[in-house]
């Protein structure tokens, strides 16, 4: 239990910090608007006739890059950040351990994300449903990719957020970090990419291998991120 | 575990910390009493920081060990413990500025598992006089506001060992008094305080005993037993008008070591027991129609001894 409650305390705090910290709004408010709003331009120009084609297509996955991006940023600010304000040292004098401490930063970073990114898909597929072409919106919304949307926005934020972290227990500069930590996790934004615009076939198999992929490295991640995060080199700045 | 009444708050034996090629420190021991007050003095690089860190458990000693309040340094959890049983305070703050007090303070007493944290956070604001800004942001307060904050933030879980990192860096000198009486409290009520700071004049007034380090440990005692050990005692004397023949005066007296003229009409005595020399000094001084105007020891200042020892030295060969 008082494991659990350093890590919520880290939690509450960070949530405290994200409203006031300009960076973090900014990523919580550009990505996802950059992945909202192309698509709906897109999708309100396009007539009802081309629902035939939307309907053998996978359009929403190109959704999950907001998942991969957002939580990226924040946990890339996570540890770096703290100890270039100097927080982390006193931080670090405390009973806090490692793990509670990432486990506290990684739940801030992925509960928002959770939050931003099925609001952000709720109110595309709301605007769609409203103002597209009639037809649109029933080709576009298809169970497979709603279910899809649902379990892959955790488990793509989870593998981000330690992402993230991994590279902010190693840089000294949080932009930096912010700018790694989006390189790294491209390779799952193209994966969701290619399945959205068709080149990877959107099969069981794929969404099946894709979904057990992440959830092995979401599972190793806490103790991967937890080995990488060493006080000594975080306080004293050795390399 | 030593965990007796009577074992002290901190032992440290050969301890010894490098960074690759450098030596921040090396073979430090030393022990501290319960309820001491213990100063760690030292130019700027001289290890006092780090040697803080490696006690505060933040650093892994090269070599040597080290029990902090009852517990060996050593493994993860052995450093979980420690940290339950101490607080830090760093040099610099640490806050988190777009916080109020009250949060950051909230924050630390839920990482401290301290349980119905309110009265602990009041009394901690009270004791460093800043009930009535709890609730303004951190950013907002000055420098000296902040670092009374930390303080706050260090005396949350009632420590049995208090590391202070310069406490008073940055505080105006009512404010630097205030935090001196503080310590003074928690002298009393048997916290164990390690101090860290240039200010000799507050180690002299605040520490039962203090290190002088300077990557090893130069010296170690009662500011006073430091003085003794380094400076000899000596009277010094004022006149009205300078001694015809001062040998015949002094070099008589049974106790002088040595003496000399200090001034025109001043005389300065090397004795082995100024309280002894004293009385047969001014009858020896009136028998030869002197006339007195002062007499007084002459005292030496913790500065004096820090001076002594790591003054104008180059800092120790850190190889």
């Amino acid at each position: 239990m008082k494991k659990l409650r350093r890590a919520r305390a880290v939690f509450f705090k960070e949530l405290r910090d994200y409203k006031r910290n300009g960076n973090v709004i900014y990523a919580m408010v550009i990505f996802p608007l950059i992945f909202l709003i192309q698509p709906i331009v897109e999708l309100l120009t396009v007539s009802s006739g081309a629902s035939h084609v939307l309907r053998h297509e996978h359009s929403l996955v190109y959704m999950l890059a907001i998942p991969a991006l957002v939580p990226a940023v924040l946990a890339s600010y996570a540890v770096v950040g703290e100890r270039l304000q100097g927080t982390l040292e006193p931080v670090l004098t405390t009973p806090v351990t490692r793990e509670e401490l990432l486990l506290g930063k990684a739940l801030a970073a992925l509960i928002p994300t959770v939050v931003v990114s099925y609001g952000v898909f709720g109110l595309f597929i709301a605007v769609v449903e409203l103002f597209a072409h009639p037809g649109i919106a029933p080709a576009l919304v298809q169970w497979p990719d709603l279910l899809a949307q649902l379990i892959f926005t955790p488990l793509l934020a989870v593998w981000a957020i330690w992402v993230g972290m991994a590279v902010s227990t190693r840089c000294s500069d949080p932009r930096t970090a912010g700018q790694l930590a989006v390189f790294a996790t491209l390779p799952a934004v193209a994966v969701t990419s290619l399945i959205a615009f068709g080149v990877i076939p959107a099969k069981l198999q794929v969404a099946l291998g894709f979904g057990i992929g992440l959830a092995v490295l979401d599972r190793v991640g806490l103790r991967v991120v937890s080995a990488m995060f060493d006080r000594e080199r975080l306080v004293s700045s050795t390399r | 575990m030593a965990d007796s009444a009577t074992a002290p708050a901190l032992s440290v034996r050969g301890l010894t910390k490098h960074f690759g090629e450098r030596t921040a420190y090396r073979d430090i021991t030393f022990d501290v009493g319960q309820g001491e007050v213990f100063g760690l003095l030292g130019p700027n690089g001289a290890g006092k920081t780090t040697t803080v860190r490696t006690l505060g458990t933040l650093l892994r000693p090269s070599s040597g060990t080290a029990v902090v309040a009852g517990v060996p340094l050593g493994s993860d959890d052995a450093g979980v413990e420690i940290r339950r049983r101490i607080a830090i305070m760093p040099e610099a703050p640490g806050l988190y500025l777009r916080q109020t007090v009250r949060d950051n303070l909230s924050f630390f007493a839920d990482l401290y598992d301290i349980d119905k944290p309110g009265p602990h956070i009041d009394r901690a604001l009270e004791a460093v006089k800043l009930t009535d800004r709890a609730n303004d942001m951190c950013g907002s307060l000055s420098k000296g506001l902040r670092q009374r904050v930390a303080l706050a933030r260090a005396l949350l879980p009632r420590p049995v060992v208090l590391f202070l990192d310069e406490p008073t860096s940055g505080l105006d000198p009512a404010a630097a008094r205030d935090v001196h009486e503080l310590i003074d409290d928690l002298r009393r009520s048997g916290v164990t305080v390690v101090l860290t700071t240039h200010r000799l004049t507050e180690a002299e007034r605040l520490c039962d005993r203090v290190a002088i380090l300077n990557t090893t440990l130069r010296t170690i005692g009662r500011p006073d037993e430091l003085r003794d050990r380094l400076f000899s005692k000596a009277l010094v004397v004022k006149l009205v008008e300078p001694l015809a023949h001062p040998e015949a005066v002094f070099s008589p007296l049974a106790g002088v070591e040595s003496w000399g003229g200090s001034g025109p009409c001043e005389y300065s005595l090397v004795v082995a027991n100024t309280k002894a020399v004293a009385p047969s000094l001014v009858r020896a001084l009136v028998s030869a129609g002197a006339d007195v105007l002062s007499m007084a020891e002459r005292s030496h200042s913790l500065e004096d001894v820090y001076m002594e020892l790591v003054g104008d030295a180059p800092k120790e060969e850190r190889q």
